[in-house]
């Protein structure tokens, strides 16, 4: 954990409403595992005065990278940042993905829905250094919410991919595209990132399965550091249901501790 | 060389930055990215005596230049306080204070009571005035004899210096602090959260699962420092100032308007390095303006 005040941009990328920014800070790389994030201050001034949390997409050895969609000001602002801008970052923050070199030679699912793309990039490269197979399920409202389509190709995964309008891919959401593809086959292991629907739709999935998932969650960051108490999520902790701050203790959590948050199945 | 210590009378502070309760967690959650020994001091999370949970998210939601909090303070209790977290504090050289909170009187005490029998805390910041826990942000600093009732009782139980911190959520601030100096506390710290609320327009919900929070940061500012100036006339007892401070500037408004040291609260969560910088910003001040004791300029708002 530490702060980069001037983490250069050294390259920038567009999709319509989605960015991807590479920072230059070697020190947060040197400690970045899959599943973390950092926080990015968005404005010099007051007006957003929070810090956003962004998962690290990818890294090298001096660089990390996020990969955002265009949600409100804070996102907007970092949208208009360019190559040379520097930014001012904390990270890498909070606990990542369970994937370490037990899973080689296993089948692993990563299934990410909008944004929630964004920590499974990073993911599959890792899975594929330690010798697991990742196959990747993605998906979008339409067609342009799928701007990582190519990259994933390009690289050689087992790419599927969904979107809710039927413009590309399977039509429907991507749950229910994980769903068909289970009758053909069954993962080892599942990571998942996406809106909070979708990942408790997997989440059932995996548990009638019998598949261990994990989770990356979301909420409100006041701080990303502990500092705050903002940023709980319910999670079962001994038998017992608790807040818990995600910043801290996640915000990859397993899918049997989430108490998923009730709503339109 | 600048002086930046300050003296409260009871306690002596290195310098008169200290981190907000609330906005600083337990202290340790800033040691990757603070010395925490430079710090005139901290005041650690709100505790009550028994564990608790706090209310459902959504606990924040941001507003212009403000954050509207109702975290509704959660906390480990003194127990496993004084076990995991307090013998942490202890190797540090700065001025710990715990925030003491409580449902009633005696569970104020109890707290108090409790914590006395460990070393390590130099004060007690008294919590009466969290506007998050009962229904519409009920407290004791609402009203002078509430007040009076908590801090009397918390001072005759405690061998500790208590502060009491005030909420702004009142008609007059001032008979409220003078409620508070009279039942016997060693100094006041102002103000905590303004009540406040925020809704979203396509769901027609509030954005907050408790509907009310408190509202802290830039936005609150102007008001607060007013409310400090008012007290600060008016008490003999030390007023330590704070709400919206993110600069040495805003630090050092308060301290001219008379407050003898400052906290900082959500300025913690835009750079956790915020205390230590304005600290630095006091002592380039001082030397800029050939001040050798910072005490010198406390309560000098000309006329
Ligand atoms: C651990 C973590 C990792 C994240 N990683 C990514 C990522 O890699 N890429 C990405 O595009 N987004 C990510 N997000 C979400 C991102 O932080 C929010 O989209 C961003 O903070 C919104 O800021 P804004 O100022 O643009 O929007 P705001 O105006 O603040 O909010 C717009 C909408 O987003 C909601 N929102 C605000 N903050 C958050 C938040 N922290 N989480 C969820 N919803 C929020 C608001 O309630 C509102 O409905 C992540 C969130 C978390 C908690
Ligand atoms: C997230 C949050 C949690 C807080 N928790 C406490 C608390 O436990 N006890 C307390 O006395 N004040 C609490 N406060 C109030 C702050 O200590 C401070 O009085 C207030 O935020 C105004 O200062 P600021 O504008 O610098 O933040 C909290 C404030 C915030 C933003
Ligand atoms: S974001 Fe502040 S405690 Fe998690």
């Amino acid at each position: 954990m530490v702060k980069d005040p001037q983490a250069r941009i050294v390259d920038k990328k567009n999709w319509k409403s989605y960015f991807s920014l590479s920072l230059e800070s070697p020190r947060i790389a040197a400690q970045a595992q899959s599943g973390q994030f950092i926080m990015v201050r968005v404005s010099a001034h007051t007006q957003p005065l929070l810090r956003r949390p962004f998962s690290i997409h990818s890294k090298s050895e001096k660089t990390v990278e996020i990969f955002f969609q265009i949600t409100g000001l804070g996102t907007e602002l970092l949208s208009q940042k360019k190559p040379e801008d520097s930014l001012d970052i904390l990270g890498p923050l909070g606990k990542g993905f369970e994937a370490g070199k037990n899973l080689k030679g296993k089948d692993i699912a990563l299934v990410g829905g909008g944004r929630g793309i964004a920590p499974l990039y990073f993911l599959s490269q890792k899975l594929r250094s330690y010798g697991a197979t990742a196959r990747i399920f993605y998906g979008g409202k339409s067609q342009e919410d799928l701007p990582l389509k190519e990259k994933f190709e390009k690289e050689g995964f087992d790419l599927h991919w969904s979107t809710d309008d039927g413009s590309s891919g399977f039509k429907g959401f991507v749950s229910d595209l994980f769903k068909t593809e289970l009758e053909k086959y069954t993962p080892d292991r599942i990571f998942a990132c996406g809106p909070e629907l979708m990942m408790k739709k997997i989440s059932l999935i995996a548990q009638e399965k019998n598949i261990p998932a994990e989770f990356s969650l979301e909420s409100v960051m006041g701080c990303g550091f502990g500092a705050c108490w903002g940023c709980v999520r319910r999670i079962k902790r001994d038998n017992r249901e608790e807040w818990v701050k995600i910043c801290e203790e996640g915000p990859v959590f397993s899918g049997n501790d989430i108490i998923w948050e009730e709503g339109d199945e | 060389m600048t002086d930046l210590s300050v003296d409260l009378g009871f306690l002596k502070l290195k310098n008169p930055v200290i981190g907000a309760s609330g906005t600083f967690g337990y202290g340790l959650e800033f040691e990757p990215y603070i010395d925490l020994n430079r710090l005139g001091g901290f005041v650690v999370k709100g505790l009550y005596f028994s564990p608790r949970e706090g209310n459902p998210p959504p606990r924040l939601v941001e507003t212009p230049s403000g954050l509207i909090n109702a975290i509704g303070l959660p906390g480990i209790g003194v127990k496993r306080f004084s076990e995991e977290i307090l013998p942490r504090l202890q190797k540090f050289n700065t001025t710990i204070i715990v925030n003491v909170c409580g449902e009633n009187n005696e569970e104020y005490a109890s707290v108090v009571e409790f914590l006395d029998k460990y070393d390590g805390i130099a004060a007690y910041e008294l919590n009466i005035s969290c506007p998050n826990v009962e229904q519409d942000g009920l407290c004791p600093a609402l009203s002078p004899e509430a007040t009076f009732s908590a801090v009397s009782l918390v001072k005759k139980t405690s061998s500790r210096p208590i502060i009491a911190k005030l909420s702004p959520n009142v008609t007059d601030v001032v008979q409220i602090a003078l409620s508070a100096e009279e039942a016997g506390a060693d100094a006041l710290s102002l103000v905590n959260t303004f009540l406040a609320m925020a809704v979203d327009i396509e769901t027609r919900k509030p954005k907050l699962s408790n509907i009310y929070g408190g509202l802290s940061g830039p936005a609150i500012k102007p008001i607060a420092l007013r409310m400090t100036h008012q007290v600060a006339g008016r008490v003999k007892i030390p007023v330590i100032g704070m709400g919206g401070i993110l600069t040495g500037q805003d630090a050092l408004e308060y301290m001219i308007a008379g407050a003898k040291a400052v906290e900082v609260g959500t300025a913690n969560f835009i750079d956790p390095e915020s205390t230590v910088k304005i600290i630095e910003e006091l002592r380039e001040y001082c030397q800029k303006k050939g001040i050798d004791r910072i005490e010198t300029l406390i309560g000098t708002l000309q006329a």
